[in-house]
């Protein structure tokens, strides 16, 4: 504790849980994201917020590597992902996957364990039993063996969020887990959000509701294309970077981005 | 019917490339690739012929080479065009494997000039030749084309068993795979080489027409039966390996009857394949037309018998109808009847609650029993209680409540109608006065409607 109150964690790269430096991101040379800088401290459960279209899941995707970069470098504590896997557990958007998939519920939580499993082998009983674990923790248990397209929407968010839960990372990224769920499994994810950061773990949350912004999270990325501002929630979450962020899309800088679109 | 030893190698070599198709084609399925197998299929044939002018020899493993690399160039031409034409994935494979195609039927033309490899024996199959062309195992004539395909199902089987996990995961979650660091690209690629190679080997079999029914059709069925992966890819092999006994059978058995010669093999496969998916369809437990008729006609009726009881426990309200009856014309006739116009609805409501003995008839007139009205105060009770949430929480105009809770009462089971009744605790009547019933000590008279019939039985819990 003494060590981390003595360096800041802007200072020192290894004491950040993402460290980004100008990352440029291109889907058909039209810049999704542009020159964004990030330093997040550990620990924390990290908002990020945007209008549409703002790279909110695209930042995400070029953390883990899903998306190329055109630029820049990323860092999970220090080192690049693809040394840190083990360190990241992901939630994609619900929508990313096919619901009508032979498989249950059980099977796709302990999806979260096959880099654990390793090659060749099977999901034995010890690591199905994790995996039964994980969806009690979401209030799933006594629905493991239902096909997942049985589920409703806010269940089918709550096993993959016990999927991530399983894989027992330190920095998770969860790509609007609240989108279209119900009032029970919100409440669940809050508690999830909760107890993972009183374990010390760190959360980014990609998220649409500015009305909940203060009750969930204590740290916030605001973005839009770049990051518009990025901090603490007291200080950041102001009228005036609302407007950078939301308002007056069509900046110069932006108008030159959609030509440079055009242009293909 | 004449059964000899070229039937029984016939059949061998057509349970060999169906079990092989099956296998590799579900994941093709899975994955909602399936054209994937339509082009890659055609697209291998200049692999083939080129493979065929290089080496001058039909040799199985030359073939799976030139099956191989032909079947990644395909993947990977359909991914550059559909990503730097911008051209949708379906259009760019049209493009490609339908020029590949073409350059290997000009090659192959050329070739079969000098040799015997003939374009309609690609096209359409020659299963009946296979039993012709024989090498020796250990002093046994086993024909090469069995051999061929015999060596590619092991090399399937052996690649799903070991992968198993992994494929389920980047068939089903290509981004977390990726995440995880099991590439699901390289994924992609390895299935691609696979169902190159598989359908190269099932050619002599099927040719490159029909072995694209024998890729796609058993998943398509699976998907229908199975709900897990296990099951999925052992209904589709399973499936294509009787589709082709039978489709044998068929084709030197069915055509004599109408005192015609034997058909196609491989035609009579696909046929036989096509009408097990007709019949899944048709038959599938739970997504069958006919179990989704059965269940929609359930819940009409089910909501017939409730609508029946609703009415009764309405007219029990009216101080000058005593012994709380109605007669079948005064069911038709009350103001928004849900009966009104339609007897039979009514006959078979009224038919169900008296067998059930929630209803007796005596002279014409139909009574509630005492369980009978019970049920349907609980169902008057979630109705005004909807009405109330409507008028009060959804400023829904007085004219249009009914229609809005007629629906809802019927899905309303006791804990939802306990919410609702604490959100207008105190409240004993509907926006329109009318009493709200108590709630009723009897929990299963709150069950609406039996959870099968809900939803087509898809909200079922499955063991």
């Amino acid at each position: 504790m003494g060590l981390e109150q003595m360096s800041s964690p802007e200072a020192d790269g290894n004491r950040c849980s993402l460290h980004i430096r100008d990352l440029t991101v291109a889907y058909h040379r039209k810049p999704v994201l542009w020159d964004v800088d990030l330093d997040v401290p550990p620990s924390v459960v990290a908002g990020i917020v945007g209008p549409n279209g703002a790279g909110k899941s695209t930042l995400i995707k070029a953390v883990l590597d899903l998306v190329p970069h055109a630029s820049g470098t990323v860092e999970i504590f220090g080192k690049p992902y693809r040394k840190q896997r083990r360190l990241v557990g992901y939630v994609p958007q619900r929508e990313s996957v096919d619901w009508n998939y032979p498989i249950n519920a059980l099977e796709l939580v302990a999806m979260g364990l096959y880099r654990t499993i390793g090659w060749f082998r099977r999901v034995g009983p010890v690591y199905r039993r994790r995996a039964l674990q994980a969806l009690a923790d979401v209030g799933m248990a006594d629905l493991a063996h239902r096909q997942i397209s049985q589920l409703s929407g806010g269940q089918q968010q709550r096993i993959f969020l016990a999927r991530a839960l399983v894989q027992d990372a330190e920095v998770y990224f969860m790509d609007e887990p609240f989108s279209g769920v119900d009032a029970a499994t919100e409440k669940t994810i809050i508690a999830i959000l909760q107890r993972l950061r009183e374990a010390g773990k760190t959360v980014f949350v990609v998220h649409h509701d500015l009305e909940t912004v203060r009750d969930y999270f204590d740290y916030l990325i605001m973005l839009n294309m770049r990051v518009v501002s990025a901090g603490p929630v007291a200080e950041v979450f102001t009228p005036e970077n609302l407007r950078r962020t939301y308002g007056g899309r069509l900046t110069l800088l932006d108008r030159a981005v959609d030509a440079m679109g055009r242009t293909r | 019917m004449i059964w000899t030893s070229l039937d029984t190698w016939i059949v061998v070599a057509a349970v060999l490339a169906g079990a092989t198709c099956a296998l590799i084609g579900s994941f093709l399925v899975l994955k909602k690739v399936s054209m994937m197998g339509d082009a890659i299929s055609h697209a291998v044939l200049p692999g083939i012929a080129v493979a065929f002018i290089l080496t001058g020899s039909r040799a199985g493993p030359v073939m799976l080479l030139g099956a191989a690399l032909v079947g990644v160039l395909t993947a990977v031409l359909v991914q550059l065009i559909h990503r730097h034409a911008r051209l949708e994935e379906g259009a760019s494979m049209g493009v490609v494997f339908t020029v590949l195609f073409a350059i290997g039927l000009i090659l192959i033309e050329q070739a079969a000039r000098n040799v015997d490899i003939h374009p309609e024996h690609v096209l359409f199959g020659a299963v009946e030749l296979v039993p012709l062309h024989v090498v020796s195992l250990g002093g046994w004539d086993v024909p090469r084309g069995v051999v061929l395909l015999a060596v590619m199902l092991v090399i399937n089987v052996v690649l799903v068993v070991l992968f198993f996990k992994e494929l389920r995961l980047a068939t089903f979650d290509p981004e977390l795979a990726t995440a995880l660091g099991i590439n699901a690209t390289a994924v992609h690629y390895v299935l691609m080489v696979l169902v190159a190679m598989t359908t190269v080997a099932a050619f002599e079999v099927v040719g490159s027409i029909l072995v694209v029914a024998m890729l796609i059709v058993p998943g398509a069925i699976a998907w229908l039966l199975t709900r897990r992966l296990l099951p999925f890819l052992i209904v589709s092999v399973a499936v294509s390996v009787v589709a082709a006994v039978v489709g044998h059978i068929a084709a030197i058995t069915v055509p004599p009857l109408f005192g015609y010669a034997d058909t196609s093999t491989s035609g009579s496969m696909a046929t036989v394949l096509g009408l097990f998916f007709f019949l899944a369809m048709l038959f599938a437990p739970e997504q069958g037309l006919v179990a989704r008729a059965w269940g929609t006609a359930r819940l009409r009726l089910s909501i017939g018998t409730q609508d029946a009881l609703g009415l009764l426990a309405r007219a029990a309200e009216k101080p000058e109808n005593r012994d709380a009856s109605l007669s079948a014309a005064e069911f038709r006739g009350v103001s928004r009847s849900p009966f009104a116009g339609r007897r039979l609805r009514l006959a078979a409501a009224l038919g169900l609650l008296r067998a059930r003995g929630l209803v007796a008839a005596r002279g014409g007139r139909y009574r509630a029993t005492e369980r009978g009205a019970e049920q349907g105060r609980a169902v008057l009770r979630s109705h005004r209680l909807w009405e109330r949430f409507f008028y009060d929480d959804g400023k829904v105009d007085l004219g249009e409540l009914h229609t809005a809770a007629d629906v809802l009462e019927h899905f309303t089971d006791s804990g939802l109608q306990h919410e609702l009744a604490e959100r207008f605790a105190g409240i004993s009547t509907d926006p329109r006065g009318n009493r709200i019933p108590g709630e009723t000590t009897n929990p299963d008279a709150n069950r609406p409607l039996e959870d099968r019939a809900l939803d087509d039985g898809s909200q079922k819990p499955r063991p």
